[in-house]
C-alpha cells in the first residue's frame, strides 16, 4: 500500500518564541503603515461605494485598442473625469466615469450619451451604475456588516475561551484585515463590495487559524501543568506544524486558482485571498500565539509550583 | 470508532443520496428535464445575472411629486366646491405646502356650513377647522403608507405590463423598502432600450390650444405654456394650452403603430364610450382650431380640428420612427406611471462577460480540486483518498443545496465554492494530523483513529463556528452576487462539516473492521 510522506517532519523543535520580537517590530509596523497609508493616501474606492458608472467594452474590430484614440473620442462629452484602462484582454477597455452633478437622472443620461458615442463597434459586456443614495447605503452596510461580524466573533471567542485568548485572537484579527486593506490603498486596487467580503472571510479564516493552535496551547496547559509558558508554546506550535503547512498550503492552492484562472472580475477578491491566508498563517504563529506570552497566563494554569498537592484543572477550558 | 449503529449509517447514506438526487437536475438539460416523471426534483440552481447575463435596476418612485399632485388636486377641489356650490363661501390663502392643505375663510361664521363641502374634498385626510376660520387637512401617517404601498404596486403593475409586452421572459419586479423597485431581467439584449421604455411616465393628455392666447402672447390664469417636442423649423417651440385637459390617456382603450397615407409611422388610437363620446363633443365645438396631445409635459403633436371626430378614433402623427411609435403604442397600451421612476442602481452583464466568467470559474474550480485532490492524496494516502470522496460528496451537497433552496449562483459565489473546497479538508488534516501523533505515542490504529476524530471534533467546531459569523452578517448586508456568496460560504461549512467528519469516519470505520490493520498506512 501507499506510504504517505510527510511535508513537514514529526519532530520539529523550531523555536517561534525567540523570534517573536522582530515579528512583533514587523506586524506593528505594517498595522501603522496601513493605517498611516489609508488615512493619507486613502482608498481607491469603486462605483460601490464612490458611485458613478462603470462599463466594461470590447472592440469588435481592433485587437488592440489605442486607448489615446479613444480618449480623444470621449473628451467632449463633459461628462467629467473619464478614466480608461484595458481590462483583461487588450481589446477591453474599462470606462470609468464620475458621479454625475445633476443626480440619478444625469448620470443615466451620461451612460445613454457614452453609449451612443461609442456607437455599434463595442461590445457592452458590462455596465454599472450607482448613484449617490445607494453609494452610501452599500457604504453603510458594509461598515455595519464589518462591525457585526467583529462583534459576533469577538462574543464568541469570549464566550468559548479566557479573555486572555480572546483579546489576542481579536488582535490578530484586526492585524489581518487592516494589512489587507492597507495593501489595497498601497497598490491602489479598487475598493469595493467584493473586496469587503474578501476582508471579511479573511476575518473568518483568521480566527479559524488562530483557533486551532489555540486549542492546541489550552489542550497542553492542561497536560503539563509546570512547563514554562515559551516551552509550551513552542511545542504547540510546533506539533500543530504539519497542520498549520498543510491546511494554509491548500487553501493557498485554492485561492491562487482563483486568482489565475478566475478571470479579471474577481482578481481583486482573489488577491486579497491570497495576502489573507498569507498573512493570517503568519499572524497566528508569529504574533497570537507569543502574544500570550504578555498575558498573565498563570492567573489560569494556577501557581506553576511543582509541589502544589491539589492538582486542579484550568479553570473553564476542561 | 467501529462501532456505527445501523440508524446512523442510514441517516448518513440519507443524506449522501438527497444530495445526489436534488444535485442530479443540474446535470441534465432542460428539455430533458421536462419529460421527466413529476415525482423527479426539478429545481436547478439558478444563475446569477451576472454570470448568465442580464440587467438589474434599482428604481426609485418619486412620492413626493405624486403626493404634491395629489394635495394639487384636493386644492382645486376645494375651490371648486366653495366657489361653485349655492352658497359661495370667501377665503383667503387656499394652498399645499410640505403635505398641508391650509385656507382660511374670510368670515369664520361659515365654518359649520362649508365643513360638509370640505370634508367631501378632503376624504382620507385629518382635517382640522379653527375658530378664527383657518382651515387645515393633512394626511396621517398610516394614509400615508396606504398611499405609498398603493403607488408602488401600481407602478409595478405598469412595469411588469410594459415588460411582458417587449417579450422579456421571466422578468422580476419586486417591492424594495418604502418607495424602490427592483427589475430584474435575466438575458436581455437592449437594456437602454428597456430602459427608456420602463422609465418614460407616459402621461399622456390632451388639450385646447388657447388660440386668443396665443395671438396676444399673453397666457390665462387658466391656460399654461408646453414645451413642443422636436419642433419644425417653422413651427413654435411652445403652445400655450388650456390647463385642464379635455382628454386623458386613461380613456384609451387602445394603441396600435401604423402608417399614414404618406407612410410615415403614427399611432393610431381608440377611445373609449366615455372618452369617444368627450373626444367627440369638443371637436364638434371647436372645428378650425388646434388640439395638443401632450405626453410628459411635451406635445408631440398639434393638429387643426377639420371636422368633429365621432367615431372615438384618431392617430397621433409628429415625426416618429417605426420603432418610437410603436414604443409610445405600447406605452399607451400598458397605461401611464402613476408616479415618475429613476434608475438609482443599474448592474447590468452581456451574456458574453457572464459566459466568460462561468468559463474562468468552472477553471478554477476543477483546479483546485485537482490540486487539492492530488495533494491529499501525496500526504495522506488511503486517508487523503477518503478525505478527496468526501470533497466530491460535499461539492455535491453544496450543489444540492442551492438547488433545494432555490439559491441563485453568483459569480462571487464559485469563489465561495472553490474556497470551501480547499477549507473543507481542513478538518480532515486536523484529524490526521492528530492521529499520526497518537500513533507516534504508540497508539493502536483504532485507538489512534479513536482520539484524533474525539480530540479534533471540538477545534473543527470552533473554526467553523466563525466563519459561520462573519458569513451571517456577509449574507445580511450584502446585495445581490455578495449574498451568493455568503450562501455558498454557509452551505459549505456545514456540507463540509458533514462530510470531512462523518463520511470519512464511516469509511474508515468499515475499512478498519474490514482489514484490521496492525498499523496505519500514515
Amino acid at each position: 500500500m501507499y506510504k504517505p510522506f510527510h511535508l513537514v517532519p514529526a519532530d520539529t523543535k523550531i523555536d517561534f518564541i525567540r523570534f517573536h520580537k522582530p515579528a512583533f517590530i514587523l506586524s506593528v509596523l505594517m498595522v501603522v503603515g496601513s493605517i498611516v497609508l489609508i488615512f493619507t493616501k486613502g482608498l481607491n474606492y469603486g462605483i460601490d461605494f464612490a458611485g458613478g458608472v462603470l462599463m466594461e467594452v470590447q472592440s469588435k474590430q481592433e485587437q488592440v485598442v489605442d486607448l489615446g484614440a479613444l480618449r480623444g473620442k470621449l473628451d467632449g462629452l463633459e461628462i467629467g473625469e473619464i478614466t480608461l484602462q484595458t481590462f483583461g484582454a487588450p481589446n477591453t477597455v474599462l470606462i470609468r466615469i464620475p458621479q454625475q452633478q445633476g443626480g440619478d437622472a444625469a448620470t443615466q443620461a451620461a451612460v445613454a450619451k457614452l453609449k451612443s458615442t461609442l456607437g455599434d463597434q463595442w461590445d457592452y459586456r458590462r455596465t454599472e451604475t450607482v448613484g449617490p443614495k445607494v453609494g452610501a447605503e452599500l457604504k453603510s452596510s458594509a461598515i455595519w456588516a464589518s462591525i457585526l461580524a467583529g462583534l459576533g466573533i469577538m462574543g464568541y471567542v469570549w464566550f468559548r475561551y479566557e479573555w486572555q485568548f480572546g483579546v489576542n485572537a481579536l488582535l490578530a484579527l484586526f492585524h489581518d484585515c487592516i494589512t489587507t486593506v492597507g495593501l489595497f490603498s498601497l497598490t491602489g486596487m479598487e475598493f469595493n463590495l467584493t473586496t469587503v467580503a474578501a476582508v471579511l472571510t479573511i476575518a473568518g479564516y483568521s480566527v479559524n487559524d488562530t483557533v486551532v493552535i489555540y486549542d492546541r496551547i489550552r489542550y497542553d496547559m492542561r497536560r503539563y501543568k509546570t512547563m514554562a509558558l515559551p516551552d509550551l508554546i513552542n511545542l504547540a506550535l510546533n506539533s500543530t506544524l504539519s497542520r498549520t503547512t498543510v491546511t494554509s498550503g491548500l487553501t493557498l492552492l485554492s485561492v491562487l486558482a482563483l486568482a489565475l484562472f478566475g478571470g479579471e472580475v474577481i482578481r481583486g477578491f482573489s488577491i486579497a485571498m491570497v495576502w489573507g491566508i498569507v498573512i493570517g498563517t503568519y499572524s497566528t504563529i508569529c504574533v497570537a500565539s507569543p502574544l500570550l506570552l504578555y498575558m498573565h497566563l498563570h492567573r489560569i494554569r494556577g501557581k506553576e509550583t511543582p509541589d502544589r498537592k491539589t492538582d486542579k484543572p484550568a479553570q473553564q477550558g476542561a | 470508532m467501529l462501532q456505527f449503529s445501523k440508524f446512523k449509517v442510514t441517516i448518513i447514506l440519507g443524506i449522501i443520496l438527497l444530495g445526489i438526487i436534488f444535485s442530479a437536475p443540474n446535470l441534465v438539460p432542460r428539455d430533458k428535464l421536462d419529460s421527466l416523471p413529476g415525482w423527479v426534483p426539478k429545481t436547478v440552481i439558478s444563475l446569477g445575472l451576472d454570470l448568465q447575463g442580464g440587467s438589474h435596476l434599482l428604481y426609485e418612485v418619486d412620492t413626493s411629486k405624486f403626493l404634491n399632485e395629489r394635495l394639487d388636486s384636493v386644492v382645486n377641489d376645494i375651490r371648486d366646491k366653495l366657489t361653485k356650490g349655492t352658497t359661495k363661501f370667501g377665503y383667503l390663502n387656499l394652498g399645499a405646502a410640505n403635505g398641508v392643505v391650509s385656507l382660511t375663510l374670510r368670515d369664520p361664521g361659515q365654518a359649520e356650513a362649508a365643513r360638509p363641502l370640505l370634508q367631501q374634498a378632503t376624504t382620507d385626510m385629518d382635517l382640522q377647522i379653527g375658530s378664527d376660520g383657518k382651515v387645515t387637512a393633512q394626511y396621517t401617517e398610516e394614509t400615508l403608507r396606504r398611499l405609498k404601498a398603493q403607488l408602488i404596486e401600481q407602478s409595478i403593475e405598469v412595469i411588469r405590463k410594459r415588460i411582458d409586452q417587449t417579450g422579456t421572459k421571466e422578468p422580476t419586479i419586486i417591492r424594495q423598502g418604502e418607495d424602490r423597485i427592483v427589475v430584474q431581467l435575466p438575458g436581455v439584449k437592449d437594456p437602454e432600450h428597456i430602459k427608456s421604455i420602463i422609465g418614460t411616465t407616459a402621461k399622456m393628455t390632451f388639450h385646447m390650444v388657447d388660440e386668443a392666447a396665443e395671438v396676444s402672447g399673453q397666457p390665462s390664469p387658466t391656460d399654461m405654456v408646453v414645451k413642443v417636442r422636436n419642433p419644425k423649423s417653422d413651427g413654435a417651440a411652445q403652445l400655450i394650452v388650456q390647463k385642464v385637459p379635455l382628454l386623458q390617456g386613461q380613456n384609451l382603450t387602445d394603441a396600435q403603430q401604423s402608417f399614414e397615407g404618406g407612410g410615415q409611422p403614427v399611432v393610431a388610437f381608440k377611445f373609449d364610450s366615455i372618452g369617444a363620446k368627450k373626444f367627440g363633443q369638443a371637436t364638434a365645438q371647436n372645428v378650425g382650431k388646434r388640439f395638443a396631445i401632450v405626453l410628459d409635459n411635451e406635445i408631440i403633436t398639434a393638429p387643426v380640428i377639420k371636422d368633429a371626430i365621432l367615431g372615438g378614433s384618431g392617430i397621433i402623427s409628429g415625426s416618429f420612427t417605426v420603432q418610437s411609435a410603436s414604443d409610445l403604442a405600447l406605452l399607451l397600451r400598458a397605461g401611464a406611471l402613476p408616479a415618475d421612476l429613476t434608475v438609482i442602481e443599474e448592474r447590468t452583464v452581456g451574456a458574453d462577460l457572464g459566459a466568460d466568467s462561468i468559463e474562468a470559474g468552472k477553471k478554477a474550480c476543477l483546479i483546485a480540486i485537482v490540486l487539492i485532490v492530488v495533494a491529499m492524496f501525496a500526504l495522506y494516502g488511503l486517508f487523503g483518498l477518503f478525505a478527496n470522496i468526501a470533497l466530491v460528496l460535499n461539492a455535491i451537497l453544496i450543489l444540492a443545496g442551492l438547488s433545494a433552496l432555490g439559491a441563485t449562483l453568483t459569480f462571487p459565489g464559485i469563489a465561495g465554492l472553490v474556497l470551501t473546497l480547499g477549507m473543507a479538508v481542513d478538518a480532515n488534516v486536523l484529524i490526521l494530523e492528530r492521529v499520526r501523533e497518537e500513533m507516534r505515542h504508540g497508539r493502536s490504529p483504532v485507538t489512534a483513529m479513536e482520539a484524533g476524530y474525539r480530540e479534533a471534533q471540538a477545534t473543527i467546531i470552533d473554526a467553523n463556528v466563525t466563519h459561520i459569523i462573519a458569513t451571517l452578517f456577509l449574507f445580511e448586508f450584502g446585495s445581490g452576487p455578495i449574498k451568493g456568496f455568503a450562501i455558498t460560504l454557509l452551505i459549505g461549512v456545514v456540507t463540509s462539516f458533514f462530510t470531512s467528519v462523518y463520511v470519512t469516519r464511516l469509511m474508515t470505520s468499515v475499512w478498519l473492521r474490514r482489514s484490521r490493520p496492525k498499523l496505519l498506512p500514515l
